[in-house]
């Protein structure tokens, strides 16, 4: 060995050599296919938008800012979305209007209030409805909850907005609750003692500090269950009735922008205006839930929080 | 952080006892009966779903109902073509995002550098969480359905929901990764391993579980999506089996919509319904139970 010193180095060298050539090569890999994330949210606009623009030069983008959404009339066709739009509101003003508080008032119990076994019955649960496919809840809906608005409304259909809300609130809530739940368990310990070491009860303590403490989280869990409320598709299809009203009363049939997309893109031609003005409706929700996205994680961040 | 947090609960519960006066108490008591009344209520609801679709599925669910084909177009017969759609859509989007989505965690947690590229990637991860499932439809009508030829098929639907479960995959592997101690690496490394064999054997065996668990939730979750595959996979009544990954495919989510919404007798097809519901519901819920309880049984076994 020490008669020929000059090829121990090299008999190291050369599987080093060739093992770090290896390790490149493989992080390169990694990197490439870290980067088809990029790519698919990148292929997403691009191809949305692709389908949509065509609309813009024929029958040009003011044609969707009118109060009726009649596609297929044999009159006038006519691509309003501002049905569509009032439509998606009702329903998401009524899942917020339950799911807010609600989900809030949960996610405190959760993380302040329940003893451990508690906890061990209810997040599972909130986990089971996180998990129930939206058409079967579409589809209790329409079975259970329209036939009794219908009833205790004295309605001719119970096909409405409200039973769209109520459904979006269920399907809002573990979104809400589990984001929430982490804000609140995030308040520095030592907030909560200050609160209690001056006389405030745990119920003072619970609503007047740790609450307001994780207030940013909180909002950015109700942008989160909002943005879902926004995308959401098969349930507001099946127990909304789906007329285009212009209306803002929750107890008259209403047509989503998620359900139009899905109701009507099945029996269209290709490139037609309506299919276009289908690809525009998907611009504006995709448009809408990325803002609500991007503007909620901004906040979690500053938790640094990873959901 | 809970354990601390409930016994802080549990020294100041005596506090309660030596507040200002009796009112106060009733007004406490009655507040937190009503947050847990809230609570509580959310269990109940979904209780309820799930004990009436149980109920009344279960007369149905039977051997023929999930191996035979549906007749009266739905309002007989069984479910068997739309459980192998399911399947088989399931299988290629896991199939295909499972690998990607690993090796994109791996990616950023054991190499990236805080640079712009590694914000874009984790940018793009969240937009992607958070694209609505119908846009994902119409995404990949315009792509794999139209562009890339495949027409309405298992592979566009297949790649489509790909495509939808991937940040899911990510954010679970991550996560997982992430719980493993520095100290495993170091140890790896410090015998002379390189990188990429401490990651295949001091790191990723340990984060098996919770691999596992995050892409079981994102089975869960293609199993019972409808709005993607709605656009670029599902036809409602096919007499044969698919052969090929170009064939269209029954899907139990859509076959419940189309019962629920679309068939003109709705008396004789309401039993099927809840027994498509059924089956879809313990298809899902299972699997997702099954999650749970890999991520509890692991959480108590590797503590480090």
């Amino acid at each position: 060995m020490s008669s020929n010193p000059a090829t121990f180095p090299s008999s190291i060298n050369s599987p080093t050599r060739n093992k770090l050539s290896k390790e490149k090569l493989i992080e390169l890999g990694l990197i490439a296919i870290a980067s088809t994330s990029i790519l698919i949210v990148g292929l997403i606009f691009l191809f949305i938008g692709k389908e949509a623009a065509p609309f813009a030069l024929e029958p040009g983008l003011g044609a969707l800012f009118s109060d009726t959404w009649a596609p297929t009339s044999m009159m006038k066709e006519s691509f309003g979305i501002l049905p569509l739009i009032s439509g998606s509101l009702v329903v998401t003003l009524i899942a917020s209007l339950i799911a807010v508080p609600f989900g809030v008032c949960a996610a405190v119990y959760i993380a302040e209030v329940a003893t451990p076994l508690e906890q061990k019955i209810l997040k599972p649960f909130i986990e089971l409805l996180a998990g129930i496919p939206s058409v079967v809840i579409g589809f209790f809906g329409l079975i259970v909850l329209v036939p009794f608005i219908k009833a205790g409304f004295h309605l001719d259909s119970g096909l409405t907005g409200l039973v769209g809300g109520i459904l979006l609130a269920l399907m809002a809530a573990p979104t809400i609750i589990s984001i929430s739940e982490d804000a609140i368990r995030s308040v520095p310990l030592s907030y909560k003692e200050a609160s209690l070491a001056i006389g405030a009860s745990r119920l003072e303590t619970i609503w007047k500090i740790t609450v307001p403490a994780a207030m940013s989280g909180i909002m950015a869990a109700v942008m989160l269950g909002i943005g879902r409320v926004i995308g959401e598709t098969m349930a507001v299809l099946m127990v909304t009735g789906n007329a285009a009203l212009m209306t803002l009363n929750p107890l008259e049939s209403v047509r989503t922008m998620t359900a139009t997309i899905a109701a009507e893109m099945g029996e269209i031609s290709f490139g037609s205006e309506h299919y276009r003005a289908l690809f525009c409706v998907g611009i504006l929700l995709l448009v809408t839930t990325f803002g609500l996205n991007i503007v909620a994680r901004q906040v979690l961040k500053k938790y640094r929080m990873g959901a | 952080m809970s354990t601390v947090v409930s016994t802080a609960n549990q020294q100041s519960r005596p506090s309660l006892q030596f507040r200002k006066g009796d009112g106060v108490k009733v007004k406490e008591a009655f507040l937190y009966g009503l947050m847990r009344g809230v609570a509580y209520s959310i269990v109940l609801a979904v209780a309820f779903i799930i004990f009436d679709i149980i109920i009344k599925g279960l007369p149905v669910l039977n051997w023929e109902f999930i191996t035979a084909f549906p007749t009266q177009s739905g309002a007989a017969g069984g479910i068997l073509p739309a459980i192998v759609g399911t399947l088989s859509l399931v299988g290629l989007a896991v199939g295909v995002a499972l690998p990607l989505g690993v090796a994109s965690a791996i990616y950023l947690t054991e190499y990236a550098k805080q640079n712009r590229f590694t914000d874009m990637i984790r940018l793009a991860i969240v937009t992607l969480a958070g694209v609505p499932s119908i846009v994902f439809g119409l995404f990949g009508l315009a792509l794999f359905v139209i562009v890339l030829g495949f027409g309405a098929s298992i592979l566009a639907g297949g790649l489509t929901l790909a495509c939808m479960i991937l940040p899911t995959i990510i954010v679970a592997t991550e996560e997982s990764l992430r719980t493993i101690p520095q100290s495993l690496r170091e140890g790896s490394l410090a015998l002379g391993a390189t990188k990429w064999q401490t990651i295949c054997t001091n790191v990723l065996p340990y984060a098996v579980p919770g691999i596992l668990t995050g892409s079981i939730l994102a089975i869960g979750r293609a199993a019972g999506e409808t709005a993607p595959i709605l656009l670029t996979a599902a036809a409602f009544f096919l007499p044969a089996l698919p052969t090929s990954v170009f064939d269209q495919v029954m899907a139990l989510p859509y076959h419940l919509y189309i019962l629920a919404t679309q068939h003109p007798d709705i008396a004789a097809v309401r039993p099927m319904q809840y027994g498509t519901a059924l089956v879809l519901l313990l298809l899902v819920s299972g699997i997702n139970i099954v999650a749970i309880f890999i991520r509890n049984h692991f959480r108590e076994k590797f503590r480090w």
